[in-house]
């Protein structure tokens, strides 16, 4: 029998997968990594992209995760998925937001939530229309 | 003593009022479920977070990250207070207002100065009011809160962080112990307070890094740090539907107890109504 080991995949709202397995690859920053048992302690960064796992028996998984980190120990690997496409500016543009939420809401005496949640939605709706544009781009 | 009719319209108020009541202590008794099931759903996160940091911590890196570095001085705090987006559901906020309250006296006291960082609106409203330096700030997050609406409220106090504007960072919440007790809750987020000092000679290893040490450990301790606060977040939504469901029922029960003593003070009425009645029409009766 093929040796396994444990794979746990994980996001933050949810767990994605957890079993043994005999191989998993992953889409690793710097390229794909195919992980067997007793590989050394390793830890990296994810692309956006599919998980393969071949789970014990054979029969194959696949898992979309968009980015994470990647730990490996000999028996056991854990995937922690992000939930969210993550990118630098998208980042950015989310803590501008906040910060402007936090802002407008100061300068607002009356407590005019409104117009700052208009400005929110605006500013999340520009957010997402960069980001779309930009894996357009990639495409 | 008041008419029949008045006391019968007050009842009717009050029969409608208690409709609205158990009704909304029901849908927070549903909604409970939820939350406590998406507050399970995000322990196995941070749970195999916080174990991979524990590795990191002990593992003999060459990169020390600055969260896990204690500051020497420290000159301003940051808060970063986790509250409900709407009301009726008891003290809760209140409560947890009044330990962040504390915990910040006990800051200013030697002279620190204190920024803030809500999340849910009863918290802005209320940190506003109290003239607090509200730095950033998200709210109506809903029943199922995302990680993606707190990464930029999270980002900007780690961003003062780094950048040496605050050199230390709490995080205030509710935690559900059951459905009848919620505890407010003031933890330290930043340095990391390391974990367990023991296990640290079993740890005579250390990860093969790629690309390399420093980009890795940024990426995770920034998804730690999220994860706690989100984690922060999923905890309150299960306190603020139980605390809502225990304030409904209360509220549905007194005004149950309310009609009944209506109740009593309308059949008096209306029997001594019915009693003056009969006397009237007797003594007329005698008179003819």
């Amino acid at each position: 029998m093929a040796m396994t080991m444990h794979v746990d995949i994980v996001s933050a709202e949810h767990e994605l997968f957890s079993g043994t397995a005999e191989v998993v690859i992953a889409p690793a920053v710097r390229g794909e990594v195919g992980i067997y048992p007793r590989h050394t302690q390793m830890i990296t960064p994810l692309k956006p992209g599919e998980v393969r796992i071949t789970k014990q028996g054979g029969e194959e998984e696949s898992i979309y995760v968009s980015g994470g980190i990647l730990e490996v120990q000999p028996h056991v690997v854990t995937i922690l998925s992000d939930t969210a496409v993550r990118a630098h500016d998208l980042d950015e543009a989310a803590a501008m937001e906040a910060q402007k939420r936090a802002e407008q809401a100061l300068k607002d005496k009356t407590g005019d939530m409104e117009e700052a949640e208009a400005l929110a939605q605006l500013a999340e709706a520009a957010a997402q229309i960069h980001l779309i544009q930009k894996l357009r781009g990639k495409k | 003593m008041a008419s029949g009719k008045e006391v019968r319209t007050k009842i009717k108020s009050i029969q409608n009022t208690q409709k609205i009541t158990k009704a909304m202590e029901m849908v927070a008794a549903s909604k409970m479920r939820k939350a406590q099931d998406r507050m399970a759903a995000s322990r196995p996160y941070s749970d195999k977070m916080r174990q991979v940091i524990h590795h990191l911590a002990f593992a003999h890196t060459e990169y020390k990250h600055p969260y896990l570095l204690e500051r020497d001085e420290v000159k301003r705090v940051g808060y970063i207070i986790i509250s409900t987006d709407r009301g009726l559901c008891g003290g809760l906020n209140t409560n947890e207002f009044k330990a962040v309250l504390k915990s910040v006296i006990e800051w200013s006291d030697q002279g620190v100065e204190v920024d803030y960082c809500t999340i849910g609106t009863k918290a802005a409203g209320f940190f506003k009011r109290m003239k607090g330096d509200i730095v950033s700030q998200a709210g109506h997050l809903g029943d199922a809160p995302s990680v993606n609406d707190l990464i930029g409220s999270v980002k900007v106090m780690l961003d003062a962080y780094n950048e040496g504007k605050i050199d230390r960072l709490y995080v205030a919440y509710n935690e559900f112990v059951n459905t009848m007790t919620q505890e407010p809750r003031v933890n330290q987020l930043l340095p990391v307070i390391s974990i367990k000092e023991e296990d640290e000679l079993k740890h005579h290893w250390d990860y093969i890094y790629e690309p390399d040490a420093k980009d890795v450990l940024d990426g995770l301790m920034v998804r730690y740090i999220e994860s706690l606060v989100y984690q922060g977040v999923t905890e309150n939504v299960a306190c603020e539907m139980a605390a809502r469901m225990i304030a409904m029922k209360a509220a549905t029960d007194n005004a149950g107890e309310l009609i009944n003593d209506l109740q009593l003070v309308y059949n008096k009425a209306r029997q001594a109504a019915i009693t003056q009645e009969i006397s009237e029409i007797v003594s007329g009766a005698a008179a003819v």
